[in-house]
This record gives structure tokens, C-alpha cells and sequence, in this order.
């Protein structure tokens, strides 16, 4: 009869832990043993994001690269045609409109890849509560989506380059390099902030902020060679330009614009006064990449319970 | 892989640290950054450790909060345990919490590869099984719909139906079968006794003792995030019931309720289970002699009354109705001021679960004139390991015998089988 069982004292031998060596479970990690499954895990959730970003509009993915278009559109006749911005530069103002158009669909990219993966990891919260999984996966997945946007977008301005007399040049095969140090950087702060968020969430709004910032403080609708002028003069002025010049987008945008659009622009190495000064925004995107690993590798333990 | 467990955890500890006022901004950071220091740890696992053999099904049962899903988490790798060691040996699989975590505004076919790549597959596998899985869950009809116009029952289906094709050799479940309806779980029964004859090891979380009994080979009983029995899933099923029950002793029936009835020439003044009232006994285990008293005491001069004890189940059906008018025609006479003992027993033939007295006191005769109606003194849990679904278990001698070829009319009509 049951009564009888409960004072019965427990009767189980744990396991022997030397003769039992296994596959050792640890818990939810930011990446796992196995590199394809995180690959494919991270193009397919990027891949249903795409899909369902653009199921059931009518232009569906023409939206896509409207969106850049229409603010180029806007930037334009409000920089260009009513405040010159692009005027006093002479030879490297010449295809002003490819160099703002370049410039903000690299932006988009970057805020695609960033203020997408603050919300990432949480959003996903019935998954990452209900599967082991390689935590980083999810981040991941938020920089390949912008990425596949970007590829598209890029087309596209190469279009309007050529449509605008670009001809093709050698330094076009700097491409791969000017997109491999933007993903790098975009994917150091999308891990970071999407760690971030599960325990602060005013990332979200400081982030927004931030990036408005950054969007004015990068060579997009004020040329680089503008900055430098302005700020050629008194200890402050060098201050600040070297501020100006640590952000790391600064380099990459003008680089692009130097090798893809046009040679009279400067190139990031003469805008920073020589090429070893590039170390300096180039170490700032490795710190933040490190970083951002870092912190997301500490938190993926704890995703699950801190949501 | 001869010889090791199929999973095996050895003092496994979990504590949740929960907040008091979680500071979710910075700004309460920056402003209180004492305020850390508040919080409350929950202890949710201690010590436990086991080792589950290749090909064994093994339950879990315990408790609401008992860390019944806690540890299983740990185990599928969810929650990583403070303190001990798990390991594993073979593919793993899991349905926790309902499901695999779809995203509503897909389809299945979407939502099937995606969790199939989650548990392990390749995306071609997890593409190539659609099929398999959708036929599972029954769902070929509702394959284009979005995610979110299925309904709960088939969102489970779905789910269980995936974590069930990913070819595991150890499969993780918990409460698959508090949903879905009474088909689905037939078929999910099917599914564990199929995976039993595979020989493939099942770890399983429920409250449903008949499923423990039915599947399990061992079963694990977890209080208070603590391991308190392994072994023989009848003796944890037992000893799981006893505990979830036998200690509200005191528990009313809010809809049966204390209401009283009646002229008041006589009360029932208690009711318990077993000779000693004392003992205050709230589980009457099944196939055993079940004896239930009530005490009386007289207010008035009274002839021969009639006592008539009413069982209601959980869904307050009348399942058991006695009255001691039947038997002793003549109860005597009684005196104000004297008490008196009614005594009912039977074999205990009722269907496991929670039951509730109400005890009538009636004027000889008809049996409408009451004195007292006494509802809710008692309530008992009925612990017992066969639960076919009847409200009573009655035992029934079955027999098949072989007709040969003629219709059972033609037999009706000789009366003799050829």
C-alpha cells in the first residue's frame, strides 16, 4: 500500500563520472561544436525574416530599394539644390549624387544590421525558451538579412553611377574589403546590443539616438573633405577631427566613395593623413568586434532565464 | 555507446535569483546602485542526480513548481546547471513547453524546416520529413495556412509531430498530453509505444499517474526541487498522489459547499475516512475496503431517521448513493443530547480522483422530509493505477471466442457456432 513508501529512504546510485565520460552537456552557448548547423540555422531564420518582411505587399521587395531611394531623393534636393553642400569641392564633387546615394545605402545597411538585432534575441523569446540552440545564431541571422539587402542595394547604385557617366575602374575590386570591415563592424555591435537588451532595455531608444548621430557624423550628406576643412584650425579643432575620424564608418563611407565612385574624392588613407592611421579606426572595429563576442558569449548561458 | 547511460546527471543544482523590482533601465541603475543586493534566490534544484539507461522511458513527476521542467530544461541544455554535471549519449530531442517555437506568421512548411534545423537536422532532412510530419499531425488540410490561424491543438500537434521525426535517440517531452484531444493523445501513446519497441530512450514529464504506470519503465518523484523517490513507477505514482493530495486534509469543495439543510433535530457533526477520526485520512486507495463515518448528535427526540451518504465526483456526479434505509429499516430511537456513529463500507471500486461527501439525515418515511443535509465534510482522493476512463472500476471478466465464418445472425438464430 502506498503510506508504506514515503519513509522509504532513496534508493539510487549516481552515476560513476569516471566510467560515464559521454557528450557533456553545458548549457546554452553563443556558438556550438557544430559550425554548419549554426550556418544554417542563421541563413534560415534569415531567410523566413526575408520572406515575411515582404509577404503580402503588393511591391514586396521593390520597397526595399525604394526606401534608400526616396531619402536620396529627399537629401538631395534639400542639400544639393537648395544648400550646395557639394559646391565648393570642385573635381570631387563631380558625381555628388552617387557618392550620397553609396553612402546612405551603406548607412541602411548598418542600421539595418544594428537596430535590427537590438530586439532580436528577445522577440525570439518562445524559441530561445524552448530549444538549445547556438544563441549567436539569432544576431547572426539579423546582419545576413541586411547583408542580402545590401547586395541588392548596391546594384542599384551602381546603375545610378554608371547612368551618371562612372566609368568602371580597377578599384572597384576594393568592394569586398570596403563591405568586409563595415559587416565586421555592424556584426560586433549587433552582438553586443542584442546581449544588452535582455537585461537594459532602454538600449533600444539610446540606440536610435546614437545611430541619428552617427548618421550625421559620418561622411553621408557632409563630404569628409568639408569636416577637414572646417576643423583645420587650433587644438580643439584637431581634437575634434580626430574624433571625427576614430569612427570607423567615416573611413569605410569614403574609402567607398574614393575607389567606387570617384578618384578626386579622398581616399580614407589621405583623409586620415597617412595609411598607418587607419590602424586606429581599424582597431576600433576589431575592439568592438571582440567585445561584442565577448559580451554575448557571457550572456548566452543566461538568455533563457533573464527574458 | 554499450553500457554508458543514454543521460545521466550527477548533483545537478539550479537556483533562479528573482528580483524584488527588477531595474530594467539604467536610469534606476544609476540611481539605486544598491538596489542589485534585492533579490530572492529560488532554489529550484538540489542535488539531483540519476542515470537513465539506453531504450529506458523514464518519467518525471512531481508537484506544480516541483522543478519538474526546471530539470528538464537542464537536461535538453535550455538552463545551464550551477552546480553538477550532465551528459549525454545520442541525438537529442525535445517538446518543451508546448512546442518548438514557431513563428505565427508563417506556414507549417516554413515553420517545420526551421525548427527541424534547430534539433539538428540538415536543412534537406528537415525539408525531405515534411511530409512525414504533417501527415502525423494530421494536418494536410491547414498546410498553407499561416501559423497563427491554426488553432492551440494544432500547433501542438505540429510541434509534437516535428520533435517526434527528427530521428532522436532520446526524446525530451513535457506535458504533451495535458493537450490535444482525446484522439491526438491515443495517437501519441501509439507513438511512445512504438519508440519503446525502437529502444529509444524517452524522458517524460506529466501528472498523469495512468501514463507513468502505462509507459514508463522507471519513473523519478521530485518535491520541492528535490529528488525524493526513483524507481517503480507504481510505487512513485503512489507516493506522487499522496503527496499532491493528502495534504490538503482540510480542503472544501467550494461548489459542493457547507450550505446546510434541513429542520436541525439532529446534526452530522463530522465525517472521516477509516475507523480513528483522529487519523485524518484524505486518500482511500483503490481495490481496498473503503469505510467512511459520520458522527451524529441529536437535538431531538427522533424514531428510526434514515442516513444517506452521496459520493460526488470531480464533475459533481453523484457516482455512489447509500442509506442506511435500505439495510436497518429500523435505526431505533434517539434521544436529544445522545450521538451516535453511521459506519458505510465497500470494496473501493471508484475511478481515480478527488470525490466529495454529502451526508442527509431524513424523517423515516419518504425520505423528502430532511434534517440535515451535510455537504462537503469529506473530501477524499481515490489513488489508484487503473483509470480506464469509467467512473467506477469495475472488474469484467472478458472472453473471445472464435465464430468461424458464419454471420453472428445465423449463429444467433441456431445457437451453436459451426
Amino acid at each position: 500500500m502506498s503510506a508504506s513508501g514515503l519513509s522509504e529512504p532513496v534508493t539510487q546510485t549516481p552515476p560513476s563520472p569516471p566510467e560515464f565520460p559521454g557528450e557533456p552537456i553545458r548549457g546554452p552557448r553563443a556558438l556550438d561544436d557544430s559550425w554548419s548547423r549554426f550556418w544554417h540555422l542563421a541563413y534560415n531564420i534569415a531567410r523566413s525574416e526575408f520572406k515575411l518582411k515582404f509577404f503580402g505587399s503588393a511591391l514586396g521587395y521593390l520597397w526595399q530599394v525604394v526606401r534608400p531611394l526616396l531619402l536620396f531623393g529627399v537629401l538631395y534636393v534639400f542639400f544639393v539644390e537648395i544648400f550646395h553642400v557639394d559646391k565648393a569641392k570642385g573635381a570631387a564633387a563631380e558625381f555628388y549624387g552617387a557618392q550620397l546615394l553609396g553612402s546612405i545605402v551603406l548607412f541602411t545597411f548598418f542600421g539595418e544590421a544594428t537596430g535590427g538585432a537590438v530586439r532580436s534575441v528577445v522577440d525570439r523569446e518562445n524559441l530561445v525558451r524552448k530549444i538549445q540552440f547556438p544563441r549567436l545564431a539569432i544576431p547572426i541571422s539579423v546582419v545576413l538579412l541586411a547583408l542580402f539587402n545590401l547586395a541588392l542595394n548596391l546594384v542599384v547604385v551602381m546603375i545610378f553611377a554608371v547612368l551618371a557617366g562612372v566609368r568602371p575602374m580597377l578599384s572597384w575590386l576594393e568592394l569586398p574589403l570596403i563591405i568586409l570591415m563595415l559587416t565586421v563592424l555592424g556584426t560586433g555591435v549587433a552582438m553586443l546590443l542584442s546581449a544588452l537588451f535582455v537585461r537594459f532595455r532602454d538600449i533600444s531608444p539610446i540606440w536610435e539616438v546614437f545611430s541619428q548621430i552617427l548618421f550625421y557624423a559620418s561622411p553621408v550628406i557632409l563630404p569628409a573633405e568639408t569636416v577637414r576643412e572646417k576643423l583645420a584650425h587650433g587644438s580643439t579643432d584637431q581634437f575634434l577631427y580626430h574624433l571625427y575620424t576614430l569612427n570607423p564608418l567615416v573611413a569605410i563611407f569614403q574609402q567607398f566613395r574614393h575607389a567606387m565612385i570617384n578618384h578626386s574624392v579622398l581616399s580614407a588613407g589621405q583623409l586620415l593623413g597617412s595609411w598607418a592611421a587607419l590602424l586606429e579606426p581599424l582597431a576600433l572595429v576589431a575592439a568592438i568586434f571582440v567585445v561584442g563576442f565577448w559580451v554575448f558569449n557571457r550572456a548566452a548561458p543566461h538568455i533563457a532565464e533573464d527574458l | 555507446m554499450q553500457g554508458r547511460p543514454a543521460l545521466a546527471a550527477q548533483g545537478v543544482h539550479k537556483r533562479f535569483s528573482i528580483p524584488e523590482e527588477r531595474s530594467h533601465t539604467l536610469k534606476e541603475r544609476a540611481l539605486h546602485p544598491l538596489r542589485r543586493s534585492r533579490h530572492e534566490e529560488l532554489h529550484a534544484l538540489k542535488d539531483v542526480s540519476f542515470a537513465i539507461e539506453p531504450g529506458e522511458f523514464f518519467g518525471i513527476v512531481g508537484r506544480n513548481g516541483s522543478g519538474k521542467s526546471t530539470l528538464l530544461k537542464c537536461l535538453a541544455g535550455i538552463y545551464r546547471a550551477d552546480e553538477g554535471k550532465i551528459w549525454c549519449n545520442g541525438r537529442m530531442s525535445t517538446f518543451i513547453e508546448l512546442g518548438v517555437g514557431f513563428n505565427p506568421d508563417l506556414a507549417a512548411y516554413e515553420n517545420v524546416a526551421l525548427n527541424g534545423i534547430m534539433l539538428g537536422l540538415s536543412p534537406r532532412e528537415a525539408r525531405s520529413r515534411y511530409e512525414r510530419v504533417i501527415e502525423f499531425a494530421e494536418l494536410e488540410e491547414f498546410q498553407d495556412l499561416k501559423l497563427k490561424n491554426y488553432s492551440s491543438g494544432m500547433h501542438v500537434r505540429l510541434a509534437f509531430s516535428v520533435a517526434i521525426q527528427v530521428d532522436a535517440d532520446i526524446l525530451l517531452i513535457d506535458e504533451v498530453l495535458a493537450v490535444g484531444d482525446a484522439a491526438f493523445q491515443q495517437k501519441c501513446f501509439d507513438v511512445f509505444n512504438r519508440m519503446r519497441e525502437e529502444g529509444r530512450t524517452i524522458v517524460f514529464v506529466t501528472h498523469d499517474m495512468g501514463a507513468v504506470t502505462r509507459f514508463c519503465h522507471r519513473a523519478m518523484l521530485l518535491e520541492r526541487g528535490k529528488m525524493v523517490g526513483i524507481g517503480d513507477p507504481r510505487d512513485i505514482a503512489d507516493r506522487y498522489l499522496e503527496i499532491a493530495f493528502g495534504r490538503e486534509v482540510g480542503y472544501e469543495d467550494p461548489d459542493v459547499g457547507s450550505a446546510r439543510m434541513g429542520d436541525g433535530a439532529a446534526r452530522v457533526s463530522e465525517v472521516w475516512l477509516g475507523e480513528d477520526p483522529t487519523e485524518h485520512r484524505a486518500v482511500a486507495p483503490q481495490s481496498e475496503p473503503l469505510t467512511l463515518k459520520a458522527l451524529i448528535g441529536f437535538h431531538k427526540q427522533l424514531h428510526d431517521p434514515a442516513v444517506s451518504l452521496t459520493l460526488l465526483n470531480e464533475h459533481r456526479q453523484p457516482v455512489v448513493v447509500a442509506t442506511t434505509a435500505e439495510d436497518l429499516e429500523q435505526t431505533g430511537g434517539f434521544r436529544p443530547g445522545e450521538w451516535a456513529v453511521v459506519a458505510f463500507s465497500f470494496h473501493n471500486m471508484l475511478a481515480p480522483g478527488r470525490y466529495h461527501s454529502i451526508l442527509t439525515i431524513t424523517h423515516r418515511g419518504e425520505g423528502l422530509d430532511i434534517i440535515d443535509r451535510f455537504a462537503g465534510g469529506l473530501s477524499f482522493v481515490v489513488s489508484g493505477l487503473t483509470s480506464s476512463g469509467g467512473m467506477v472500476e469495475i472488474p469484467v471478466e472478458t472472453e473471445v471466442t472464435r465464430w468461424g465464418h458464419d454471420r453472428p445472425g445465423e449463429v444467433a438464430r441456431t445457437g451453436e457456432p459451426r
